[in-house]
């Protein structure tokens, strides 16, 4: 397959996927939770340039145990996840700035598309197609938990697994939007088409489906601009997306 | 009625409730029959909130509480957030608990959201399709008892059901529960903090402040001293002749 459209569909689909996960985590008021949990992924990139094995699971495993160990001082402590992830992540971000060869440094903090191959797409195929089968499944208790997580309880929704899971899949669309973006700049990929559909959507259904919508708009723009103009592909995604934010301020509802 | 024809729902005894070995519930004992309304009263920090926590079963205590068994349960929180911008229409809210429409129509109309067959179109693109944070205060509480009768309980917790709504609001809301009890056996507990509302809507007051300080009729036991003893000689308030 020509590069280019291989960089396309994987940009697309993790900005559909981004974009989805990303609706959620701004109803769950953890948009900033994205940014700096992109952060913890650098230490693990390194490890695995280092041991030469693809980027994207050593990002993974780093954003695996750093998931696990804020879900469980989370249940521990009562602290919000933005405090937690406040502190952790900028360590790991000092760390992996440390330990990451510098020829990768720039392509590990910004991300760089043109270097995916068919395993990527494989990967990026699985994972969002999980993460969209997976949100969509604990899709109510996400809601009443976010409404009253004492609400959701009594209705004997489990609280902590859904929280649990959805965690997991935040990490995988980070590892996965790190290809992308970068590690400075994954965070917006989910922030921004969640934030864009919040602005026009009355309903649920309707942002969650216009937030998969922007992101993969965000992807088909970004991509086919940073082809036209040679610029670097992850800001390119990013300031579309953030084009489609304004306009949709003007629509805003209410 | 004689209370001892009535079948108990609940039964609560030296129920113990302790954050950091601070006792926010101490030894309370209390039991509540089928289709009472119980009102819980006490000043602020009392523990009523954190009563119904226990009660459902969301936070460790110690003692006995004792439901009937198979009683279907439904509870309105009083922290119930929903934001003015959280994309959330009140079909889909409802849709939440139960997806059959007929029956989300009516329990609207229990709570008297009454739609008139020329409305329909009315009521599905301005009440249904509206997004939940744009209901007023009153509107929204109805919504919530709607809801939470949705799936038929036996038992309805209400926390404050009437914070932020103004005072005709606040009638109608607790016209509602009592019609709601009256027609369909509901029991209910909930926790206010208006005692105007207690005597003329509850079979039953449960005063605490972390201890139980009196349980019983309202007329019987809401008298000066206990009020005094509840929250402290600052309550303002004279009783209510029938």
């Amino acid at each position: 397959m020509d590069s280019f459209y291989l960089q396309l569909i994987v940009a697309i689909l993790v900005g559909i996927g981004a974009g989805y996960l990303g609706s959620f985590m701004v109803l769950k008021r953890m948009s900033l939770v994205g940014d700096a949990l992109s952060h913890v992924a650098l230490p693990g990139i390194a490890l695995a340039l280092l041991w030469n094995v693809n980027p994207f699971f050593g990002a993974f495993a780093a954003l695996f145990l750093a998931v696990i160990g804020i879900w469980a001082l989370e249940r521990k402590t009562e602290l919000p996840s933005e405090t937690l992830v406040g502190i952790f992540f900028t360590l790991s971000l000092a760390i992996g700035l440390l330990l990451t060869p510098e020829p990768e440094l720039l392509e590990a903090l910004f991300g760089d598309i043109s270097a995916v191959d068919r395993v990527d797409l494989l990967v990026t195929v699985v994972s969002v197609v999980g993460i969209i089968l997976l949100i969509s499944s604990i899709n109510r208790g996400l809601v009443i938990s976010t409404l009253s997580k004492d609400l959701a309880k009594s209705m004997n929704i489990s609280v902590d697994k859904i929280n649990f899971l959805f965690l997991i899949m935040v990490s995988l669309i980070v590892a996965l939007g790190i290809k992308v973006a970068g590690t400075l700049l994954t965070g917006s990929l989910v922030i921004i088409p969640a934030a864009a559909a919040k602005n026009v959507s009355v309903s649920i259904s309707k942002y969650t489906m216009l937030a998969s919508i922007f992101g993969a708009l965000a992807s088909i723009g970004g991509i086919i601009l940073a082809k036209i103009f040679s610029i670097p592909a992850g800001p390119s995604i990013i300031l579309v997306g953030g084009i489609i934010f304004l306009a949709t301020l003007v629509f805003k509802q209410r | 009625m004689s209370a001892i024809l009535q079948e108990q729902v609940l039964n609560v005894e030296n129920l113990t409730v302790a954050f950091d070995e601070n006792k926010v519930i101490d030894s309370l004992d209390f039991s509540v029959q089928k289709g009472e309304v119980v009102a819980i009263v006490g000043p602020n920090g009392a523990g009523k909130s954190v009563l119904f926590r226990a009660l459902l079963g969301l936070i460790p205590y110690l003692g006995k509480i004792k439901w009937a068994p198979s009683l279907k349960i439904s509870y309105v929180p009083q922290r119930f957030n929903v934001e003015k911008d959280f994309p959330l229409t009140v079909k889909e809210f409802l849709h939440l608990k139960s997806k059959n429409y007929a029956n989300i129509v009516s329990s609207l109309e229990s709570v008297g959201v009454t739609i008139k067959e020329q409305d329909k179109h009315h009521f599905e693109h301005h009440f249904l399709n509206q997004r939940l944070g744009w209901l007023s205060g009153g509107q929204l509480q109805r919504v919530l008892v709607a809801w939470a009768i949705l799936d038929n309980p036996d038992i309805l917790l209400f926390d404050e059901p009437t914070a932020g709504i103004d005072v005709g609001g606040e009638e109608t809301i607790y016209n509602l529960l009592k019609k709601l009890n009256d027609e369909m056996k509901l029991t209910v507990l909930l926790i206010s903090h208006d005692l105007n509302i207690v005597y003329k809507y509850a079979s039953n007051v449960l005063c605490i402040n972390k201890k139980k300080l009196c349980f019983g009729r309202p007329n019987d036991v809401l008298d000066p001293q206990a009020l005094v003893k509840l929250y402290g000689g600052e309550a303002g308030f004279y009783k209510h002749e029938h």
